[in-house]
C-alpha cells in the first residue's frame, strides 16, 4: 500500500517535471543538431560534449534502446552485471524479453553475456569493454556525442574514426542507420576576414559532418535511435535511480518535518536556559 | 564516581525493580549522571559545536550500513567489482546501503574537518585539553587509513591505482622502501592479496581502534569538560552551595535535544546526497571507479578522493631534491608531516588567549590565509599537474607549514582582548 502511494506521488512530481523539462530537453538539442551541426572546438583532444537529451523514465524510449542494444551492441560487447529479467523494470514483460531480446542466454534471471571471452576480443581486435556500467563512467553526454561523432577516415584500420574518441577501436556499427559522413575542417575567421585563435595560440577551426551516402535513417530518426540507445545504457548503469529519487523525496519530506519538530523541541527545552 | 551511596530507583514506574537490582550491580545511575545529566556544559555553544556529536553519528552509521555491505560484498579480486553491482542491483535497497555507506564516508570528513576547524577557532586544544586533541588526532589518522583501505575494495580502476599510488610513496622511503612496499601489498603489485588485507583492516582492525579511541576522546572531554566559543573555563565560576558551573547546563536535556535537531538537518542534507546526487559530481564516487580494475591499464589522470587531495597536493609540490635525497621522498615526508603537525598544536600556541573572539588580527589572519591554502590545494589535487598549478601548491604548502612553524612567535606578539569572566550570552 505505503509502496504503490510512493510510487503514484512520485511519478506525479516526477511526471511533472518531465512534462515541462522533457520537451525543452529534447527538442532544442535535437534542433540545435540539425541547424547546426557543428561545433566549434581548439583542438581535436578537447571536445565539448553535447548534453544527452534523455529521460529515464520514458519506458517506450528505454525499450527501443534495448532493442536497438541487444541488436548492435551485444554481440561484441557484454552486459555483465545486467539480468534479461530486470528488463521487466522497463515495462517488458517475461515472455516478451524471451521472445525478442533474448538471443544468447537460456533462463531470464541470466546476466547480458556474451560468447566471446575478453581474451579472444583481444586477440582479435581490441577489448570490447563491459557496457553495464559505461554510461557511469563515460557519462551519458559523452555516449551521445560518441554515437554521433563517427566519420569515414582512410588511414584507420577500421575505416572509421570518432570526434570524441580519437583513433577509437570500433567501427561505426550504426553507419548502416546513419550513413557515410566525412569530417570537413574550416578555418574561423573573424568580421576581418583573420584567423581567429585560441587561447593556447592554435587556429580555431569549426569541424561539420559531410554526408557522402545517406543511411537508411533521416537525420532526426538517427538520433532519436541514438538518443533511446544512450537513455538505455544510462539507465541500464543504475537500473534503481528512478526509485531512488521516488523514495528520496519522500525521505526528505519526513525529514523536513523531523528538523520542524526537533527544532521545536529545542527551543521549548532552552526556554530556561536563555 | 564509585563513592555515590545508591538509592533505590524512583520514577520509572514498572522498571523500578529492574533498574534498581542493575544499579546494585552496574555503576547505572553513576554514568548516566557522570556523563549526561550531571555533567556540565557549557551553555554557549554555536554552531560549530553540533559537529562532534555529528561525526559519532557518522560513524555508527558507517558500522551500520558496513555489516550489512559485509553480508553481500565478496574481497576477492574476481569477485569485487561485481558483488558491489549485486548489491547496487540485487541486494534488496543494497543500493540505499551503499549510498549511505559511501556518502557516509565523506560526511564523516566533513564533520571531522569542520571539528577540528572548531578547536583552531576556539582553542580547544589548549591546556588542559592537550590530550583530549591528541586522541582526536589519533581518531583523524585512524579515519584516513580507514578511508584509503575502505576505497580499495569497490576494486575499480581509482580503486586500484590510487592504492598503488599510495602504497608506491612507502617505497620512496631509503633502503627499506620496496621491500617494505612489499610487504604491505602482499605482492609485488596490487592484488587478491591485498585487497584481503585491505578488507581485514578495513572491516575490523582499523574500526576497532577507532572505536576505542573515541570512548578515550569522550572520556578525556568530561574529564575536563568542554571548551566554548569563549575560550574560559566554565569551571571557574561555581555556585557555592551547590559546586555547579554557573555557566554550565546539563548535558541532558538541553544538549541532547539540541544535538537532535542537529542530527534533523544533517540528515536532510546527507538524504538529499543520498537520493539524488550520489556521485556528487565524481568528488564522491568518482567515474572512473564504475571501471573494474584492470592493472594493464593505467588511467591517464589519477585523483585521490576529495579529503585526501590537500594532503596530495603537498605530496606532488616537492618536486626538487634536497641532499641527494629524491624529490619523492622529501614529498612523502612532507606530506605525513602535513598530516602529523596538528598534534602539536598545544605547544606551538602561546596565545594568551583560547578563544578567537578574544585574539588578535594576527591569528585571525593567519587562521584565515591557512584555511584558503587548504582549500586551494584540496582543488588543485583533484587536477592534473601543470608548472603553474605545481607553483601556486607550492606557494600554498610554504604557508600551509608557516602557519605552524611560525605559530609560537606569531601567536605571543598577536594584541589579545582580556579574556571575559562569564560567557556571552
Amino acid at each position: 500500500m505505503m509502496n504503490r502511494f510512493l510510487r503514484v506521488f512520485g511519478r506525479a512530481v516526477a511526471g511533472l517535471a518531465a512534462r515541462i523539462a522533457v520537451p525543452i530537453v529534447l527538442v532544442v538539442p535535437l534542433l540545435a543538431g540539425l541547424v547546426v551541426p557543428s561545433a566549434i572546438w581548439a583542438s581535436e583532444a578537447d571536445i565539448k560534449l553535447e548534453a544527452a537529451p534523455i529521460d529515464v523514465r520514458d519506458a517506450v524510449s528505454l525499450q527501443s534502446g534495448a532493442r536497438t542494444f541487444v541488436n548492435y551492441c551485444l554481440n561484441c560487447h557484454s552486459a555483465s552485471l545486467m539480468r534479461y529479467n530486470r528488463l521487466r523494470d522497463i515495462g517488458l514483460t517475461e515472455q516478451q524479453i524471451k521472445d525478442n531480446l533474448m538471443f544468447t542466454a537460456d533462463k531470464i534471471g541470466e546476466m547480458m553475456t556474451i560468447a566471446m571471452t575478453r581474451k579472444d576480443a583481444s586477440d582479435w581486435f581490441g577489448p570490447a569493454p563491459d557496457l553495464s556500467l559505461i554510461a557511469r563512467s563515460r557519462g551519458a553526454d559523452w555516449l551521445w556525442s560518441y554515437f554521433r561523432g563517427f566519420y569515414r577516415d582512410p588511414s584507420s584500420a577500421t575505416g572509421w574514426n570518432n570526434t570524441v574518441f580519437q583513433g577509437v577501436g570500433m567501427p561505426h556499427v550504426l553507419w548502416q542507420l546513419q550513413g557515410d559522413r566525412v569530417l570537413k575542417h574550416e578555418v574561423v575567421k573573424d568580421s576581418t576576414g583573420r584567423e581567429v585563435k585560441d587561447g593556447h595560440g592554435n587556429i580555431m577551426k569549426t569541424v561539420k559532418f559531410e554526408s557522402v551516402t545517406p543511411g537508411a535513417l533521416s537525420p532526426v530518426e538517427y538520433d532519436t535511435v541514438v538518443r533511446d540507445l544512450v537513455n538505455f545504457m544510462t539507465w541500464m548503469a543504475e537500473p534503481n535511480q528512478v526509485l531512488r529519487k521516488q523514495v528520496g523525496i519522500w525521505v526528505i519530506f519526513f525529514l523536513a518535518i523531523l528538523v520542524a519538530l526537533s527544532y521545536a523541541l529545542y527551543k521549548e527545552f532552552w526556554k530556561d536556559v536563555h | 564516581m564509585a563513592a555515590t551511596e545508591k538509592h533505590p530507583i524512583t520514577g520509572a514506574g514498572p522498571f523500578n525493580g529492574i533498574l534498581t537490582w542493575v544499579d546494585e550491580r552496574f555503576p547505572l545511575m553513576a554514568t548516566l549522571k557522570g556523563h549526561l545529566t550531571e555533567y556540565y556544559a557549557p551553555k554557549n555553544f554555536n554552531f560549530w559545536y553540533y559537529f562532534g556529536s555529528l561525526a559519532l553519528l557518522v560513524l555508527v552509521l558507517q558500522i551500520a550500513t558496513g555489516i550489512f555491505l559485509t553480508m553481500n560484498y565478496k574481497p576477492d579480486a574476481n569477485l569485487a567489482f561485481a558483488s558491489v553491482e549485486y548489491i547496487m542491483r540485487d541486494v534488496s535497497w543494497g543500493w540505499l546501503i551503499r549510498y549511505m555507506h559511501s556518502t557516509g564516508a565523506s560526511a564523516f570528513f566533513v564533520c571531522v574537518y569542520l571539528h577540528m576547524f572548531r578547536g583552531l577557532l576556539y582553542g580547544s586544544y589548549r591546556k588542559p585539553r592537550e590530550l583530549l586533541w591528541i586522541f582526536g588526532m589519533l581518531i583523524f589518522l585512524c579515519l584516513m587509513a580507514e578511508a584509503f583501505f575502505g576505497y580499495l575494495l569497490p576494486w575499480g580502476q581509482m580503486s586500484y591505482w590510487g592504492a598503488q599510488v599510495i602504497v608506491n610513496l612507502f617505497a620512496a622511503i631509503p633502503f627499506i622502501g620496496p621491500d617494505l612496499a612489499i610487504w604491505i601489498r602482499g605482492d609485488y603489485v596490487v592484488s587478491d592479496a591485498t585487497l584481503n588485507r585491505f578488507f581485514a583492516f578495513h572491516v575490523i582492525a582499523i574500526p576497532f581502534v577507532l572505536a576505542g579511541l573515541v570512548a578515550a576522546h569522550l572520556l578525556a572531554l568530561h574529564e575536563v569538560g568542554s571548551n566554548n566559543p569563549d575560550g574560559i573555563e566554565i569551571k571557574k565560576h561555581k555556585d557555592p552551595k551547590t559546586g555547579i558551573p554557573l555557566d554550565g547546563i546539563p548535558f541532558h536535556p538541553y544538549y541532547t535535544v539540541k544535538d537532535i535537531f542537529g542530527v534533523a538537518v544533517f540528515m536532510f542534507v546527507f538524504a538529499v546526497i543520498v537520493f539524488f546526487a550520489p556521485e556528487f559530481g565524481g568528488y564522491f564516487l568518482e567515474y572512473n571507479n564504475f571501471v573494474a580494475a584492470d592493472p594493464l591499464r593505467t588511467p591517464q589522470h589519477i585523483a585521490p578522493v576529495w579529503y585526501f587531495t590537500p594532503y596530495y597536493s603537498i605530496l606532488r609540490s616537492i618536486t626538487i631534491n634536497f641532499f641527494w635525497v629524491d624529490a619523492k621522498v622529501w614529498g612523502v615526508i612532507a606530506m605525513g608531516v602535513s598530516t602529523m603537525i596538528f598534534f602539536l598544536l598545544p605547544w606551538l600556541d602561546r596565545s594568551p588567549a583560547k578563544s578567537i573572539r578574544n585574539r588578535g588580527p594576527i591569528y585571525k589572519g593567519a587562521l584565515a590565509v591557512f584555511v584558503v591554502c587548504f582549500f586551494i590545494l584540496g582543488y588543485l589535487g583533484t587536477q592534473a599537474v601543470s608548472e603553474g598549478k605545481t607553483l601556486v601548491a607550492q606557494i600554498c604548502t610554504v604557508i600551509y607549514f608557516l602557519f605552524f612553524v611560525l605559530m609560537p612567535w606569531y601567536s605571543t606578539i598577536d594584541k589579545c582582548k582580556p579574556e571575559p569572566e562569564r560567557v556571552s550570552k
